[in-house]
């Protein structure tokens, strides 16, 4: 077998957790807890070692050469235009299958620990898999249009998975959150592929992209926009980014899988694969590097004071993203993808370890009510500290060289507003991030400070039978229903969950995932050191790129890496400052008393999701109500009701004409017999 | 004979068309069902005539034949139509024709 035949074969990537999905769906119930898990980790682990030998057959070919497109058959033959279901295989796709199905296998072998207990694994395995192969078909299609069923599919899964356990309110409201954002940024994607289809009558990448170097400046403009636009909603940023954090909701592999590996890097994916139509407008790049740019300093602020662990890294990511946002803003794609694959180490690395810390320590969230674990749970805390260095940019973890890469990208396009903003960023970066792991793991415990089982029996004294039925409702779901484990900044601290029990580690099951993330976190920045030599990613996706500007690197770099790393120092010195003793009890962080104002402000999120609210429920439920009540009722059924109202009128004068009188008929017939004849002799003999 | 005096078409022509006018006529002013059935096929017979007088004017027998063809459906159309009427006598005595209005819209 050539190279080729196997690079046609690479459907079978998709595939794998495809049928994995369908093959849970029947029979994941019957399979019960670890196994239905096993089924799904093998599958995701065998898509991996297909992929890897994907990348093996690219790079047997030379760099030219590293594109492949299978065709499977022909989706839609309509007139002119054909879509196909067609793969390609190309660096920027094998890229991204490598990052979905190591770290999701990471991730699958994580949760078969973490979702131990809960009756519904099956399910949970079956949407997982799902989530992976909707994924991978949008990294893998060769054209938008199933690229974009694989967006789809992204998107059901995850208000599948945030979802998952529907009982809680918030969790099926966080679901639906999150799928009405992304339909709001999708109406952008499905009207750029109608501007395709309009313009060049096909949705291929490699058509597409051949046309947009000759199309018009407005056209290549409004349809890298519209990208944008779906962009901003799957990779959570401004103004569609408030689904992310509520994303939270869903058990803590979702979040890791949505934030790592999936769903979230989907944005940066489409501006890579679309990114001639970006190359040729140079307005649009202004708009996605902005963007980028304001979303990282923006969500990093609102992080900063947020007192659930989860929320935290959700900020964050949304942040992180900014910076992706950024570099492709400024056209370093390489740098952008570079960022997407270290992001993907450390933030899955720090999601799995919040959920041990979380399944250790009581299914609590509140980092109030935490502190001092690292006695307890060495294993995830040593993986989170190093992915902590990572994800402030202290070197040489693999954060540093991604960060550096972009700010640099930015630096040297003389993008210095952009490139000031990402270094302020990194400030807020450092800074959270910080107390997150003081806070967690460091200073003073505060799990065990009111939390005497005796006082509990006491307070709920009466309630000894409510208590028991609540624990049977407990075994039978696997979770309590009741119990809302996401933590909102403004929150009173939660009772610690413990129950006189000591925080403990994760099984191995749990703690090895998180390990090797932390090793990759060291690791991972090997493959694209900006040393001469060392940029291997960069000269891998060079063909995907080619066409896009260059960044030259050049002899200052060093004096960047060193302002940044000093910026983002200053975060790490202001949370020790802050932090390094702990809470001195869990109702008051000193850094929250110190901002005073706008500490409620950038803990409410700038009073982002309120002001939706009101703008919802005020002048946009005013309007639609205007066009329910008048434009509808009125006008629309007016019109209807009207016509037939018309007709019915009509009728009631005209049934007098049948009165029954059959000799009056007979005069009707006989004038209008007479009236014929006359018409023939007056007309029809000239 | 009596001189030159033939029986042209015209003749006959006329005679269909005064017994056609006395079928109208009677089927307008009367009111008894079955007179105005009577009055019906006068004018039905009275094109009958018309027919077969142009049929032997112009020396074509499908005037004749279409005579036939009229007679045939005539037939069908008295079984029918007296059936009707007798059925109205039965449930009504002494209905005219002004009387049968109830569908009236």
């Amino acid at each position: 077998m050539n190279a080729r035949d196997v690079l046609g074969l690479v459907g079978i990537v998709a595939l794998l957790p495809l049928i994995g999905a369908a093959f849970l769906m029947a029979f994941g119930r019957r399979l019960g807890s670890p196994r239905a898990g096993w089924v799904a980790t093998g599958l995701m682990a065998l898509a991996f070692a297909w992929s890897v030998v994907q990348l093996a057959a690219l790079l047997s070919l030379p760099p030219d050469a590293r594109s492949h497109v299978s065709i499977i058959f022909t989706w839609l033959p309509a007139d002119q235009l054909h879509v196909n279901i067609g793969f390609l295989a190309d660096p920027l796709s094998i890229t991204w299958c490598l990052l979905v199905t190591g770290v999701g296998t990471l991730i699958h072998l994580y949760a078969i620990g973490y979702m131990r207990d809960d009756p519904n694994t099956g399910r949970f395995f079956a949407y997982f898999n799902l989530f992976a192969a909707s994924m991978l078909i949008l990294v893998l299609a060769s054209s938008y249009l199933l690229t974009f069923l694989g967006w789809e599919g992204v998107g059901l899964c995850s208000y599948l998975l945030i979802a998952f356990w529907y009982e809680r309110s918030t969790a099926a409201l966080g679901g639906k959150k999150a799928f009405i954002y992304n339909r709001v940024g999708d109406i952008g994607f499905l009207i750029a592929m109608f501007l395709l289809i309009a313009q060049f009558g096909t949705l291929d990448y490699g058509a597409t992209g051949h046309a947009a170097l000759h199309a018009s400046g407005g056209i290549t403009t409004a349809i890298a926009l519209l990208l944008f636009l779906g962009c901003t909603g799957k990779s959570a940023q401004i103004p569609l980014f408030p689904w992310l954090p509520d994303a939270m909701e869903g058990p803590t592999p979702v979040s890791a899988l949505i934030h790592a590996a999936t769903m979230v890097t989907a944005g940066v994916f489409l501006i890579c694969r679309a990114h001639p139509f970006f190359d040729a407008s140079h307005s649009a790049m202004t708009v996605v590097a902005w963007i980028g740019a304001i979303t990282a300093l923006v969500a990093g602020t609102m992080a900063v004071l947020q007192p659930d662990i989860k929320r935290v890294l959700a900020y964050s990511t949304i942040s992180q993203l900014g910076y992706m946002f950024l570099a492709l803003g400024t056209g370093a794609y390489a740098a952008a993808v570079f960022f997407v694959l270290m992001h993907a180490f450390y933030k899955a690395c720090l999601f799995l370890g919040a959920g041990s810390v979380i399944h250790g320590n009581g299914e609590n969230q509140d980092m109030r009510v935490m502190g001092a674990l690292r006695r307890f749970m060495p294993y995830t805390a040593g993986a989170m500290v190093v992915a902590w260095l990572a994800i402030a940019g202290a070197p040489p973890f693999d954060g540093f060289w991604a960060k550096d890469g972009v700010l640099e990208a930015a630096y040297v396009r003389h993008d210095f507003g952009i490139w000031a903003v990402g270094i302020v960023a990194a400030v807020m970066t450092a800074l959270y991030m910080t107390r997150l792991i003081l806070l967690t793991f460091f200073g003073n415990a505060r799990w065990g400070t009111s939390d005497a089982p005796a006082v509990a029996a006491v307070s709920g004294g009466s309630d000894d039978d409510d208590v028991v039925a609540s624990e049977d409702v407990e075994a039978e779901l696997g979770y309590e229903p009741d119990y809302l484990p996401t933590v909102v900044y403004g929150e009173p601290p939660r009772t610690p969950r413990l129950h006189g029990h000591e925080p403990h580690e994760s099984p191995m099951l749990m703690v090895l995932p998180i390990v090797t993330l932390a090793v990759l976190s060291i690791v991972g920045g090997i493959i694209d050191i900006p040393l001469r030599g060392g940029t291997h990613l960069d000269a891998w996706l060079e063909p995907v790129f080619r066409g896009a500007p260059i960044t030259e690197s050049f002899a200052g770099a060093a004096a960047l890496s060193a302002t940044a790393l000093a910026f983002g120092a200053v975060g790490i010195l202001v949370a020790f400052l802050f932090y390094r003793r702990g809470l001195p009890s869990p109702a008051d962080d000193p850094l929250q008393e110190r901002l005073g104002v706008v500490g409620d402000v950038i803990g409410h999120g700038y009073y982002y999701d309120e002001a939706i609210s009101k703008a919802v429920d005020g002048p946009v439920r005013g309007f639609a109500t205007f066009l329910d009540r008048d434009v509808d009722q009125r006008v629309i059924d007016g019109a209807v009701n009207g016509t037939g109202h018309l007709v019915r009128r009509a009728a009631e004068g005209l049934r007098h004409a049948q009165d029954g009188l059959v000799r009056r008929y007979a005069i009707g017939i006989a004038l209008g017999a007479a009236a014929l004849l006359l018409f023939f002799l007056a007309y029809a003999g000239r | 004979m009596i001189g030159a005096f033939t029986i042209t078409s015209s003749y006959y022509l006329v005679l269909a068309a005064a017994l056609f006018g006395i079928g109208a006529v009677g089927l307008l002013v009367r009111r008894n069902v079955l007179v105005m059935f009577m009055c019906v096929e006068l004018m039905l017979n009275a094109v009958n005539l018309t027919f077969v007088a142009f049929a032997k004017a112009l020396n074509d027998a499908a005037g004749q034949v279409l005579v036939f063809f009229t007679l045939v459906v005539a037939a069908a159309e008295v079984a029918v139509g007296l059936a009707i009427i007798v059925a109205i006598f039965r449930r009504r005595r002494a209905a005219t024709a002004d009387d049968l209005r109830s569908l009236e819209g």
